[in-house]
């Protein structure tokens, strides 16, 4: 009852103020009338009766003040003048208020940028029904499993999805699904879409409605295939269709293989996978039918799908992985492939399944940038944390020039507290406008570096929304910084005693010492925080360089990489060798071209293949086989890439099926099997799952190269014949190198296939380019740290220049003084400067503590050098300490020039 | 009345404005007459205290107000008690006669 009634007084008080003001008005001077009448009935005189009432009662206003503040709504009101009084100042020191309003715009939407990516790559659950019950099924550790692994999550063959299928319990239902490339073009050219094959449950399981037409159930994903549809995403739906209805009477090729097209999903739905989206999903069932001969699904050594579910009620992620544990052995031995050998089968058997949360999607995204994301957030945390001292020290000069303006409220009865409610609430104004441009300017930083992450390969999709979470994010760091810049000003400047203040000249001696203190410190703070930053941005600048500028044992620059796929001419295996052949020999001859090869695996491409390494002629297997990775290749391979011989020669025509086993090994694989031994003489077989080879000759050493990573260790590579391959790929993958243009090679290659077949499908890449994509993550990092670098070395110089130009302005008496009795400039210079050597080194001394604290987080980002790097410590601290001297000599030169008697005049 | 402690000193205002509104409604005036009378002049409530007061029990609702003419033809602001105000008038005097006797018998067994 008194709640409502307090309320409803109170908004009667707040919106009825004139009336409620009138009445209050009324009642106190009706007390006084009856106190004087009171006081004149015993005697007084009308007038000195109305005085000693007015006396008692203490003054009207302070009564009338006391009585509002019992009242809630004056606080409201308060605060609405105190707003309003905190953007009048604004408006009339514009210079000031844009610059703190920069610096925070730009420090909170920096923030909140990478907040904002990392939100939707690490914190943020698919758009699905109930993603806290989804959990994801996978191996408890990486083992040794053999076979062909052919997409972005390879954890299953087929087989062994069917067996969990059937076998599992703790799940109400479970998927399988997997993120391939499809070829949506109808003939001749090759247009990539993101493709998904999903397993009948995918859609039911996650409770996803369509937008249009219906999605794939069970029903669609039966052995015979008979009624393999395509969903295409909303995106994709109205990308290329431009959302029409009649989408549904279409088919969409795939592959060459035209698909009808049943449905679009929902408007939010990208997939399981986070940092990607899909545009056609068709079921497990049709991959056959589009892989063709590369079809994974009947092959028991074919690594390509994922499995997810949904747990069922009263189900946790352990107990279903207890289950799974149990029934682990049994799923393989049903699952076991033909093709293993004892060792694989072992291996296989040993393994055991799991449940992993999956509320968050599986990606590769997360685990590749969700480290550096963190550590970005950190970095633009201490960004912003500068900008707030810099914005501290500003507030602090502020509050020095307004110490008369609270001196005067004090002595006219406002209590402390109500002073620095009300310069909070103007750093609060600050900040809050500071933090609405942030917020505003986040929204396209993120969209900015999400495009800097995304490559042609590897389109980046992150759906990034401006939810609770990141709102709630921008609104923290706005009070955080309002306090931090805001309330140590604010508390200095009601302390000051108000005689004292009001007092005229008062320069402040010992009073002003304490507030440059805090000023010193905050410089001090600044510096050391702006060498961290500094030593973190040459780190990863280093890094970039080292593997920018790595030898990987081949040549990177003008070589083009042509992928010519002719599974439409049909031809068989025996065929397809000449016609490869054919094929080199005609890119060849391109004028330009200055060399060219075949091979199966494009170095530094992440593909690969591992075979295992049975040392000499003959002899039995040991229990633990090492693996070198392969590539096959055609003879002028090494010549192409540059990669020169130590002994021996390269392949040549002769060396095809039917004559004796040749091979070329890099020194690494010297080094681990055959050392102090004649390379030449090492004969060894290769074991492919159940075959093992004849034995092979080494006839030529080739220098070691990278293979997949430029961050790998040394690799054991060995290069067969590809002429000496049993099958044959339908398609003729070749390295050519020109020291022409790579776009008028690209365009020739093009016509030349064409010619020789005019159906096949070219896919061209730029291995430059190529190497290149595989560093975004270091280019990112490295970029972005070396932007908070220069705006932290930036803010803290300016600091500093500040906190020297004030001391100068402080001392300008002294400096008078001194000079009239004969200290010439260079003593003048060095006083000043030795402010400002005592302040950097401290911030030095301290940022060196901070910075080889702070850098082993980015132990694992860095390459060829270790985050402790004394010559990264050192060239920060010179650069840094060169710049914050320079800035500070100004003022110095400026104080050595005054003219004494203007000086010692100074008031 | 002076400060000594401001909660003290608060609750036992509050106390007081309770009891004198319990015989009849008054004005602010009246009010601050009838504790002068009450207290045998012990207590001079200034205003400064009182109406503050009267805001923060109205607030709380304890009291109601009414304007009315007064005595001299002027119209003054009449607080009574509300039932939420007897109430609270009975426990807390019941609560002030509880601690009086207390210290009551502390100052006795020391002396």
């Amino acid at each position: 009852m008194g709640l409502w009634r307090n309320l409803f007084a109170g908004l009667r008080g707040l919106f009825g103020k004139r009336q409620a003001e009138k009445e209050l008005e009324d009642e106190l001077r009706d007390f006084l009338e009856k106190s004087a009448a009171e006081k004149m009935r015993a005697g007084m005189s009308r007038e000195q009766a109305r005085r000693a009432a007015r006396l008692e009662m203490g003054g009207v206003e302070a009564v009338k003040e006391n009585v509002r503040s019992a009242s809630w709504e004056t606080h409201f009101e308060t605060l609405w003048s105190d707003l309003r009084f905190g953007a009048r100042l604004l408006r009339f020191n514009p210079i000031f208020a844009g610059a703190a309003i920069l610096s925070l715009a730009l420090g909170i939407g920096a923030n909140t940028a990478i907040f904002q990516l990392l939100d939707a790559v690490r914190l943020r659950t698919l758009p699905v029904k109930n993603p806290q019950e989804i959990a994801r099924v996978v191996f408890d550790r990486r083992g040794s499993r053999s076979g062909n692994f052919s997409t972005r999550y390879p954890d299953f063959t087929d087989a062994i999805w069917e067996q969990i299928r059937a076998n599992q319990e703790g799940f109400s239902g479970v998927y399988a699904w997997a993120p391939v490339q499809f070829n949506v073009s109808p003939a001749g050219e090759v247009h990539n879409v993101q493709g998904l094959f999903v397993s009948g449950e995918f859609f039911e399981t996650l409770g996803v409605e369509p937008a249009l037409g219906r999605l794939l159930s069970a029903a669609d994903d039966q052995p015979a295939c008979a009624s393999a549809g395509a969903v295409l995403s909303y995106s994709y739906w109205q990308q290329e269709y431009g959302g029409r209805r009649d989408v549904l009477d279409r088919k969409v090729a795939i592959n060459r293989h035209p698909v009808p097209i049943i449905g679009v999903a929902p408007r939010d739905f990208y997939g399981v996978e986070v940092g990607r989206s899909f545009d056609v999903a068709v079921p497990v069932c049709a991959e056959p039918l589009i892989n063709g001969e590369n079809s994974q699904l009947k092959s028991r050594i074919g690594w390509w799908l994922s499995v997810m579910g949904r747990l069922k009620p009263g189900w946790t992620v352990e107990r279903a992985s207890a289950q799974l544990r149990a029934i682990s052995q049994r799923i393989f031995e049903a699952a076991m492939p033909p093709e293993y050998n004892a060792s694989n089968a072992k291996s296989l058997l040993a393994a055991k399944l799991i449940a992993i949360p999956g509320g968050s999607g599986a990606s590769d995204l997360r685990e590749s940038y969700a480290q550096p994301l963190w550590l970005l957030l950190a970095l633009a945390g201490l960004v912003l944390l500068i900008a707030s001292a810099n914005l501290a020290n500003l507030m602090l000069a502020r509050a020095s020039v307004r110490e008369k303006e609270m001196a005067m409220r004090m002595a006219v009865g406002a209590g402390r507290g109500r002073l620095i409610r009300q310069l909070l609430v103007e750093s609060l104004l600050l900040a809050v406008i500071g933090a609405g441009f942030g917020a505003l300017l986040a929204r396209n930083l993120s969209q900015v570096l999400v495009t800097s992450m995304s490559t042609e390969q590897a389109p980046l999709f992150v759906a990034l929304h401006t939810d609770w979470r990141v709102l709630g994010f921008t609104s923290a760091l706005a009070i955080f910084t309002c306090v931090l810049f805001g309330l140590a000003p604010a508390l200095r400047a009601t302390s000051v005693s108000p005689g004292l203040a009001l007092k005229e000249g008062g320069r402040g001696t010992t009073q002003g010492r304490t507030r440059f203190g805090l000023r010193r410190i905050l410089v001090v703070s600044q510096i050391a925080l702006s060498l961290t930053l500094l030593v973190g941005a040459l780190l990863f600048a280093r890094s970039l360089k080292n593997l920018a500028t790595l030898d990987p044992g081949f040549r990177r620059d003008g070589i083009l990489v042509a992928d010519i796929d002719f599974t439409a001419r049909h031809l068989p295996t025996e065929a397809r060798r000449a016609f490869s052949d054919e094929l080199l020999r005609r890119v060849r001859g391109i004028a330009g071209v200055d060399a060219a090869a075949t091979a199966a695996i494009v170095p530094l491409s992440g593909d690969g293949i591992g075979h295992d390494i049975l040392a000499g002629a003959s002899g039995e297997a040991p229990d633990d086989v090492p693996v070198a990775a392969f590539n096959y290749v055609s003879p002028g391979y090494f010549e192409t890439l540059k990669t020169p011989f130590l002994v021996g020669h390269d392949f040549d025509e002769h060396d095809r099926t039917g004559a004796p086993n040749v091979s070329i090994v890099n020194q690494a694989f010297v080094e681990k099997f055959a050392q102090g031994k004649n390379p030449l003489d090492f004969k060894f077989r290769v074991r492919r799952l159940m075959k093992t080879s004849a034995p092979y000759q080494i006839i030529g050493v080739v220098k070691d190269t990278k293979y997949s990573d430029l961050r790998e260790n040394r690799e054991v590579i060995v290069y067969t014949p590809q002429a000496q391959n049993e099958e044959a790929a339908n398609d003729a993958l070749i390295l050519l190198r020109s020291s022409a243009p790579l776009a008028g090679i690209l365009s020739a290659v093009k016509s030349t296939a064409n010619e020789a077949d005019p159906d096949a499908d070219i896919t061209f890449y730029n291995l430059h380019r190529m190497i290149d994509d595989g560093l975004l993550r270091d280019r990112l990092m490295a970029r972005l740290s070396g932007f908070f670098g220069v705006l932290a070395v930036l803010l803290a110089v300016i600091g500093l220049y500040g906190v020297i130009s004030y001391m100068v302005a402080r001392r300008r008496n002294e400096i008078g003084i001194r000079m009239s009795l004969g200290a010439d400039r260079r003593s003048i210079i060095a006083l000043v400067l030795c402010e400002s050597v005592l302040l950097l080194s401290i911030g030095l001394g301290c940022g060196v503590a901070l910075a080889l604290a702070a850098s082993r987080a980015a132990t694992s980002l860095l390459f060829g050098l270790k985050p402790h790097d004394p010559a990264t410590l050192a060239m920060a601290t010179v650069i840094l300490a060169a710049i914050a001297l320079a800035a500070s000599y100004i003022p110095a030169s400026r104080a050595s020039k005054l003219d004494p008697v203007v000086a010692l005049r100074n008031e | 009345m002076t400060d000594t402690s401001a909660t003290l000193v608060q609750g036992t205002l509050d106390m007081l404005i309770l009891k004198t509104l319990a015989l009849e409604p008054l004005h602010g005036w009246g009010i601050s007459q009838r504790i002068q009378q009450l207290s045998r002049g012990v207590f001079e409530v200034n205003p400064g205290s009182l109406f503050p007061a009267f805001r923060r029990l109205e607030r709380a609702g304890l009291l109601e107000c009414e304007w009315q003419t007064s005595e001299n033809n002027r119209r003054a602001k009449y607080y009574s008690l509300t039932k939420a105000g007897r109430q609270k008038l009975r426990s807390e005097t019941k609560e002030w006669e509880r601690q009086v006797a207390a210290i009551a018998r502390i100052l006795q067994t020391a002396s």
